[in-house]
């Protein structure tokens, strides 16, 4: 029975090779091969371009009233950084913590979370959309992240925004587990990007990432950095764990996260 | 380009029978790449339900929702057990869905089985690769299918039923017709039945709903589009309705492929390849 499984799997694969195009039928192990998996990862472009064709009016993500807020918002991937650093802030209550805004800006950020809270905010009660296919509402209270990049300063040639943050989740094959990721600018001025504190009103919890998370409505959770301590403007990604701009990137995740 | 869009021309063959040009090229070339693309979004579609295998009505739903439909694994002693939830209704489903057999063998709590995914061992992200690729081409080919099917007549010609067709006595006289497998000949072979009719234009708004349903889940689409979500009632909603949607396809060509072999396979999966189909004779009784 068993056996016959496996003749089915690989009819239906030298199907899909002679849909592609121009790819040899060499079998179901030569699909999965880096080649081939680039070809499928061609769809990523595809799909980038024709959002951002779509979003060139920067519409915003839908936003809901209390009443549709979920019950309980599910809390994901890290839910207590373990590093001493981190704990000794959740000891303190993060008052020696500082959020830095570095790279190619022409004036770096140093700002408490009292400086943070002086800023004008934003209030917004969105939908969270996990890669994993499920959804939570919540409501987010935080600084806009374009007006901060403005104070900045930016030069000509950034590109990028990265996220570095103070979770290790788990290991590449390199040893790193550090969790970072990053947006371009397109999405960095959108407004209703912002760097969140408060969440459901309240201060935000451990588990959803304290001190501070980005908010990135019309992209994944995965794009939705916890435990920022600092961001970095660049003008390319190459330099950061693997290359591909963001943990889950890193580990075979697009690194456009809209669909 | 030479196509003709007469209905079918009769092109008798030595030995006399009666053979049709019953498919254009068009037809032909996107039912086979609609088939390999359906296969494989079904295939990685399953490989993304394993990441969360729990399907919600609304806007949001999570682990700590009710969910409407999900797939599940309990522990009898040292026995795994699968089960399957809709609705009220719960069944043991240990084998195929929330326990089964892993490529490797070995007994496992996973909502999908391993043979019917892709890639057939669990990885989300390799299981989206394959699905927004194909999606691709799915949508491309399914638009070349309808706009050649409404420019060359098929739509009009072979697919929306007569008036005499929809007469409930009609359609009563074809359900009878095949429950009895008693299957068209002669000249009633040279078209689509009523049945026929319906089950072809039902599975094109299958597809058309998942591509809605699909775009509908994408938080970036949400903001071109936000009139979707409240057509389907909500993201989680239009994943319900994306999987449901699969299901029923499933169905369909459960179905399609028993009349296939019903009518005579070879004849009739010639026709999807070169066009050209053998009329059934009529019985001479």
């Amino acid at each position: 029975m068993k056996k016959k499984l496996l003749t089915r799997r690989s009819v239906l694969t030298a199907g899909a090779v002679a849909a592609v195009g121009g790819l040899t039928v060499a079998g179901y192990r030569s699909l999965i091969a880096p080649n081939s998996l680039r070809i499928l990862e061609s769809a990523e472009y595809v799909t980038l371009n024709a959002q951002r064709a779509l979003l060139a009016n920067q519409p915003l993500a839908r936003e809901f009233g209390v009443a549709d807020m979920s019950p309980t918002f599910k809390a994901n991937g890290t839910t207590n950084p373990e590093s001493q650093a981190y704990q000794a802030m959740v000891q303190n209550n993060f008052s020696t913590w500082r959020l830095k805004i570095d790279g190619l800006v022409t004036n770096p950020v140093n700002l408490s979370m009292a400086d943070l809270k002086r800023l004008p905010q934003r209030t917004q009660i969105t939908r969270h959309d996990c890669v994993e296919g499920w959804s939570a509402i919540g409501k987010w209270t935080g600084v806009p992240l374009g007006q901060l990049l403005e104070k900045a300063g930016m030069a000509d040639n950034a590109r990028y925004v990265v996220f570095h943050c103070a979770d290790d989740y788990y290991e590449a094959a390199d040893g790193s587990a550090r969790y970072y990721e990053s947006i371009d600018l397109f999405d960095a001025f959108h407004p209703q990007t912002i760097l969140a504190h408060t969440m459901n009103d309240a201060p935000l919890k451990v588990a959803h990432g304290a001190p501070l998370r980005l908010r990135v409505e019309r992209q994944l959770g995965y794009k939705h950095a916890k435990y920022l301590m600092r961001i970095e403007v660049t003008d390319k990604l190459s330099h950061l764990g693997q290359g591909k701009g963001g943990f889950w990137p890193d580990r075979g995740y697009e690194w456009y996260a809209g669909i | 380009m030479t196509e003709t869009v007469s209905p079918a021309v009769a092109a008798p063959e030595p030995g006399s029978q009666d053979v049709v040009y019953r498919h254009k090229l068009t037809t032909r070339v996107t039912h086979w790449i609609n088939a390999v693309c359906f296969t494989l979004l079904l295939m990685s579609g399953l490989q993304i339900l394993n990441a969360h295998p729990a399907l919600y009505w609304g806007e949001f739903g999570a682990d700590g929702d009710r969910a409407f439909i999900e797939f599940f694994a309990s522990r009898d002693g040292d026995e795994l057990v699968g089960h399957t939830r809709v609705g009220p209704l719960t069944v043991t489903t240990t084998g195929l869905f929330g326990v089964s057999n892993g490529s490797d063998g070995d007994v496992r709590a996973i909502a999908m089985p391993s043979w019917a995914t892709l890639p057939s061992f669990r990885d989300l992200a390799t299981g989206r690769r394959w699905h927004f690729f194909f999606a691709w081409v799915f949508v491309i080919n399914g638009l070349i299918y309808v706009g050649a099917s409404l420019i060359n007549g098929h739509l009009r010609r072979d697919l929306l039923p007569k008036r005499d067709e929809i007469k409930p006595r009609h359609i009563l006289q074809d359900i009878w017709n095949h429950m009895r497998l008693k299957l068209p000949k002669g000249e009633e072979a040279k078209h689509y039945n009523v049945l026929q009719k319906g089950a072809y234009l039902g599975v094109t708004v299958l597809m058309l709903l998942m591509v809605l349903t699909g775009l509908t889940m994408s938080p970036g689409f949400n903001a071109v589009v936000p009139g979707l979500l409240d057509l389907f009632g909500g993201r989680q909603s239009a994943r319900t309705i994306h999987f449901i949607c699969a299901f029923l396809t499933v169905a369909f060509i459960v179905v399609h492929l028993a009349m296939v072999l019903l009518a005579g396979p070879i004849n009739e999966i010639r026709s999807m390849i070169t066009g050209r189909y053998v009329v059934p004779p009529e019985d001479k009784s």
